[in-house]
């Protein structure tokens, strides 16, 4: 048996231990083990903590675009009822931080880069104190001498390579585009979208001396640690957050944000702790928002449908020096044949809020106008959309020529197609009507990189026999507290009511975060490693070979021997931490996420409403950890891609960049009645090189051409080919046949 | 004096005005199951049922609920002892953050009432008549209930199970 | 929220006199909640109207007589207006959420505020909350907006659905107040902006809405068609309120009304007249909205709303004739 012997993953791991298992907890579809907690209103969020003596703040927001804040009037506010402070402290964030950072966002709230940027914190006694006062607060502004642009598509936006998406050149696609049979050049558009979490961004701070406790809602917290000192100039050990219940991130949370570091300044200044929460206006505002892309997509195809061609152009959109780019060609890189080829991406820089990681940073939006171009490529060559796809599939990375690590991508094209029935698709479009609705079906394809990142986590086999799992990892929903106990249980052989599982504290081991679909995977990995070192023990302590030992239900049998663990252990608790770091792996092999989405639409023949009325997607992401929180991953990106094909938008003025439908009445994320039945097939696969757990990332791949198939099945129901997402009514209308006529 | 009975229980209303609803029970009353998604009745993470109806507790102030009695989450079931509805959640696994699930059950435990007593909603066919219990009047009448994790089908199913094991007249006490 | 007093009226006199005081009603508080928080709503005296009576349905020769304070959800659940207005009751079905229409009431409905974004936001110019200031919205993000009715100062749409459908059933707004109770038909009582959109209602200062009166039945078919980018839980885009009543093929009797077109639910006699005495068909559907939309002006994001009202009028009338 492999040991452990360094915790860099160089390369594929094929122990498959959890297949050897006798437990056989990994992989079943149990219930969250929190989910009481959760239904019963008593899982403790951010703001909900008690804390005695707690004031209350509420930022305030510029009402300006770009300048200096001059004057603060806070005189006349502190004489309000119930007003403690106002602070505009020099180490007050302007910015978000994206994720992973690690360190401070740019600081200084003097300075208005943005519409509606955090200027001020106003801290009152109680809530209603703190909201009036920071409304009444008036603040006078000289204007910026160096303005920046509002709008990415105009003239006077400056527009860079994008920093941090190197882009791939191969061939010469203007030939291939030239020699093509059937080419494709066509230009789409996406718009900004917003996180919406449902938890509105909040965090109660409280300093004990020189230690700062901050409950709050982040997604990654040994790195939003680092980012909170750094921000205060404190040791990042000085620093302890607890999130063990975080109501959704969706990358909105992966960085600490304002209400963090005002909190954290305004409880030092008044000795007390501290609340702020976020309006929801506020996080729409000011925290991160998914950039707008233009995407121009070239598809060079032979006679027989071979893409000798492809290109992928995309410009998004930041604030100026924002390493952050949209990375819109990241799976295109990857995903089909065409060694012609020319990915690239484009930053513009203007003036609205932070443009950071919206869940699935680049696929979400590259994949749906890729996957809508191939149906244009389908409609071209007359080729079915699944066998072009299959047709498509690549031996190697084109241009970098890596090799693939296990890819499910024609299983995910060929049980999708058969589940949803995609045989019954008539390939031309106003062939089905159903009273007042044209009738359609699309498909795309799925595809999320897979990234496995440091971790470290503590598993501690206790002297009763008990094991408890220890990392700051955060559950935002994804099934952390589920998957982790379910490895354990697999690994020392215990039921999961046997295993406790404790997260979201900055006191434990540093878990890899919830981000980038890379949480279960990572954390899950050191879980794995710390139990792999575990059962070295017991083997030891029972005197038999690892690869004899068997654990089950609490009883370490092997070389004829059996004990159960309160006798083996002798009233000791056996405690590792396993660790994780990305290595060799990563670099060797093109490791992704794969899937295909199957999606069949209404669309009213009157006024262009459309409404998904059911959707297949199938997947393979490796090992499947709980088949029933992976179903929900799987189906919650669908609903995503729902909104993101029909609904969501964020909508700025481009006369000072302010964000007109900042709140859930205007910014239309999908409600229940805009989701139909949805079908998720978990295809069974190990992927060796992905992780140790033969497991790779599906908390993203749901959206990741999700809403392409939906504008696909627009088109096959109604003609109409909207290259402008979302595909609300007014772009659809234009389109339509005559309402009075028939199908066919 | 204002009061109102929160969970069987009369509390004093808050002496500022201001105070909404949602605000009394999640701070002063430390009943923080009732959620704030976006305060401004957009979201439905604040619905409690008030006098055996649901409602947005955030866009109510408090002071108005002189002599009304409000259930929120805590009433329906603790972790150790959850309704069958909230059990149904939890094996569908209608919920994932979990931060709009206790609008959710109290938005489909009071819908439950509503589909007792017979009214129809925008998707009834005809409004004249006690609509069919199908899945798309259940999606539509809990649209009011946003869940960003998209957990939209494994609600549904959760109340469609509770709803074919116990008869309306139960399922409404679920 | 400025700071403000909150008084407990016990009858429409009660309130009638605080708000001769200056007090501002409150009933359910679903959009005057929302805008103090914002501070686009500053009163700094409310009396809570909860407790006044005015929530019964009463039915006579004349029609129904439907209370001010009852709830959105009791109207559209009621078993009369189920009947013979149906209009009514799918109109408010089809608006906000059951928590919403549980709360909201059918006075408070009638007074709902628009939902122009920069309405709602203070940071921007609009006549509407501070006369005087301009209108951001006319060459701004106004996807929303109106197209007929617009003004200079304004244009901003009335947003619900509920008096849409009271508008094509010729509702009656009753009201009460310091010169005494008088009748206002709902086709008068909402007020395009002109040069003054601070006003949304006729209402005088003090008056209070006691019920709202619905004239007996047509017995016409009744159809509410609400278009709007989700399926559910979002304001129309445009919506289209029908009673119609068909005679050997021909349209008899037909009212029509229009939400979230013009600055307030809109109503044209010129295109009911079109369509009297004629047999349905899709060039009848086309002339209607010509006439309906001659004076229709887009300002840009709003444009599309001319060719979809044309189509959702040609959907519903198409539905209403079918027979």
């Amino acid at each position: 048996m492999r040991l452990p012997q360094d915790d860099t993953f160089n390369s594929p791991d094929t122990t498959n231990l959890l297949d050897r298992g006798s437990q056989g907890v990994i992989a079943k579809p149990l219930d969250r083990p929190e989910g009481p907690l959760k239904v019963s209103g008593s899982a403790t969020y951010s703001a909900e903590w008690k804390s005695d003596h707690c004031a209350e703040g509420v930022l305030v927001l510029a009402s300006i675009a770009q300048g200096t804040v001059k004057t603060i009037h806070k005189d006349a506010v502190l004489s309000m009822p119930g007003v403690l402070a106002v602070l505009a402290d020099e180490a007050m964030t302007r910015r978000s931080t994206q994720g992973t950072a690690g360190e401070a966002p740019v600081q200084g709230v003097q300075t208005v880069e943005y519409f509606a940027q955090p200027i001020a914190l106003v801290v009152a006694e109680n809530f209603e104190q703190a909201r009036d006062a920071a409304l009444t607060l008036e603040v006078e502004y000289a204007p910026s001498d160096t303005p920046v642009a509002f709008d990415p598509e105009s003239a006077d936006a400056e527009v860079e390579l994008a920093p941090d998406t190197e882009p791939v050149e191969g061939g010469d696609l203007d030939q291939a585009m030239r020699d093509a049979a059937f080419a494709i050049d066509v230009e789409y558009e996406t718009p900004g979208h917003a996180s919406a979490a449902m938890e509105p961004h909040a965090t109660i701070a409280q300093w004990k001396g020189d230690d700062l406790v901050l409950h709050g809602s982040y997604q990654m917290l040994s790195y939003n640690v680092k980012e909170i000192a750094d921000c205060l100039s404190m040791a990042p050990e000085n620093v302890r957050i607890i999130a063990p219940y975080v109501g959704g991130g969706f990358g909105s949370k992966l960085g600490i944000t304002h209400e963090a570091v005002a909190a954290a300044i305004a409880s030092k200044q008044l000795a007390r702790p501290v609340r702020v929460v976020m309006t929801r206006q506020q996080v729409f505002e000011t925290v991160m928002r998914r950039s707008e892309t233009r995407q121009r997509i070239r598809l060079a195809a032979d006679e027989t449908g071979k893409l000798i061609g492809l290109g992928h152009e995309a410009l998004v959109s930041n604030l100026p020096d924002e390493e952050f780019a949209e990375p819109v060609t990241q799976a295109t890189e990857f995903l089909y044949s065409g060694e012609n080829r020319l990915l690239k991406v484009d930053v513009a820089r203007i003036s609205r809020m932070t443009a950071g990681s919206v869940r699935a940073p680049g696929e979400a939006v590259g994949m749906q106008v890729l996957e809508a171009a191939m149906d244009e490529l389908a409609q071209a060559t007359g080729i079915d959309p699944v066998e072009l796809r299959k047709h498509n599939i690549a031996d190697k990375v084109p241009v970098e020529g890596t090799p693939y690590s296990s890819r499910m991508l024609a299983e995910a094209l060929d049980q999708g197609a058969k589940a949803f029935g995609w045989d019954q698709r008539r390939p031309k479009p106003c062939q089905t009507r159903e009273g007042d609705w044209w009738i359609g079906m699309g498909m795309a394809s799925a595809a999320r990189v897979n990234m496995l990142v440091e971790a470290e986590a503590r598993v501690t086999l206790k002297a009763d026999g008990t094991a408890l799992v220890e990392t700051d990892q955060t559950d935002i929903g994804t099934g952390s507290y589920a998957i982790l106990g379910q490895i354990a249980g697999e690994m020392l052989g215990l039921p999961i009511d046997r295993v406790k599982v404790l997260l979201g504290d900055t006191s434990l081991p540093a878990g890899a975060g919830s981000g980038g679909s890379f949480g279960a995977i990572s954390t899950g990995s050191a879980v794995l490693r710390a139990c792999e070192m575990i059962r070295e023990k017991l083997a030891k302590a029972l005197g038999c070979t690892e690869d004899a030992l068997e654990l089950k239900d609490g009883l370490a049998s092997g070389g004829g021997k059996s004990r159960a663990y309160p006798d083996l252990l002798a009233g000791k608790d056996l405690a590792e931490t396993g660790s994780i770091k990305p290595g060799d792996t990563a670099d060797d092999f093109s490791q992704a996420s794969y899937g295909a989405f199957f999606a069949e639409v209404a669309v009213n023949a009157f006024t262009g409403e459309t409404r998904v009325r059911r959707m297949t997607g199938a997947f393979g992401f490796g090992r499947v950890l709980n088949a029933k929180t992976a179903r929900s991953q799987c189906l919650g990106g669908m609903v995503w891609g729902i909104g993101s094909a029909l609904t969501e938008e964020l909508a700025f003025d481009l006369r000072d960049g302010h964000l007109v439908n900042h709140d859930l009445a205007e910014y239309h994320v999908p409600v229940h009645a805009d989701v139909p039945a949805i079908e998720v097939i978990l295809l069974e696969e190990r992927d060796a090189a992905a992780s140790p757990l033969q497991a790779k990332g599906v908390g993203e791949l749901g959206i990741c051409g999700a809403a392409g198939s939906i504008a696909n099945a627009v088109y096959n129901a109604c003609g109409a080919r909207v290259r402008s997402f979302p595909l609300t009514l007014d772009k659809i209308i234009p389109h339509l046949p005559d309402p009075f006529t028939e199908a066919g | 004096m204002l009061t109102a009975c929160v969970n069987g229980t009369d509390h004093p209303l808050p002496s500022d005005p201001r105070r909404t609803l949602l605000d009394w029970l999640r701070d002063d009353l430390a009943l923080p199951g009732t959620k704030k998604g976006c305060d401004h009745g957009q979201c439905g993470a604040c619905t409690v049922i008030v006098d055996g109806r649901r409602m947005n507790s955030c866009l109510s102030l408090a002071q108005l609920h002189h002599g009304d009695s409000i259930e929120t989450i805590e009433s329906i079931g603790s972790a150790d002892k959850l309704s069958v509805l909230q059990k149904a959640f939890v094996t569908h696994d209608g919920f994932q953050c979990g931060y709009c699930t206790p609008g959710q059950i109290c938005s489909a435990k009071a819908l439950m009432q509503e589909l007792s007593d017979g009214w129809a909603s925008a998707v009834s066919d005809d409004i004249t008549v006690t609509p069919a219990i199908t899945k798309e009047e259940l999606r539509e009448r809990m649209s009011g209930n946003l869940c960003r994790c998209g957990a939209y089908s494994n609600i549904i199913a959760a109340l469609e199970e509770v709803l074919a094991d116990h008869p309306l007249h139960e399922g409404a006490s679920a | 929220m400025k700071a403000f007093t909150l008084d407990h009226a016990d009858s429409s006199a009660s309130a009638i006199t605080a708000m001769a005081a200056g007090a501002r009603t409150i009933a359910g508080g679903t959009n005057l909640v929302d805008l103090m928080k914002l501070q686009v709503e500053v009163p700094d005296k409310l009396v809570s109207i909860r407790s006044i009576g005015l929530n019964d349905i009463t039915q006579d020769d004349d029609g129904l007589l439907i209370g001010a304070l009852v709830s959105n959800a009791d109207c559209a659940a009621d078993t009369r207006v189920r009947q013979s207005w149906p209009l009514l009751a799918k109109a408010i079905l089809a608006g906000a959420s059951p928590q919403l229409r549980n709360r909201a009431t059918t006075g408070g409905n009638l007074c709902q505020r628009t939902r122009c974004g920069y309405f709602y936001d203070t940071t921007q110019a609009c006549n509407k909350r501070e006369p005087g200031r301009g209108c951001a919205a006319r060459e701004g993000f106004n996807r929303i907006h109106a197209v007929l009715g617009t003004s200079e100062a304004c244009i901003a749409t009335y947003p619900g659905d509920m008096a849409v459908a009271m508008l094509a059933l010729d509702a009656v707004v009753l009201v009460d107040g310091p010169g005494g109770a008088r009748e206002i038909p709902i086709a008068r009582f909402h007020r395009q902006p002109g040069d003054d959109p601070s006003r949304d209602n006729v209402l005088e200062d003090g008056e209070l809405i006691t019920a709202v009166r619905l004239p007996a039945p047509t017995g016409g078919v009744q159809v509410y068609r609400k278009v709007r980018d989700r399926a559910s839980y979002a304001f129309a885009l445009v919506s289209v309120a029908a009673d119609v009543t068909m005679v050997q093929g021909r349209i008899a009797r037909c009212a029509l009304a229009f939400g979230s077109l013009g600055t307030v639910p809109w109503r044209d006699a010129a295109v009911e007249d079109l369509l009297v005495g004629e047999t349905p068909s899709p060039a009848l559907y086309t002339r209607a909205a010509e006439v309906l939309l001659k004076d229709a002006r887009g300002f840009g994001a709003n444009d599309f709303k001319i060719p979809l009202t044309a189509r959702a009028l040609a959907a519903t009338l198409h539905e209403a004739t079918k027979g």
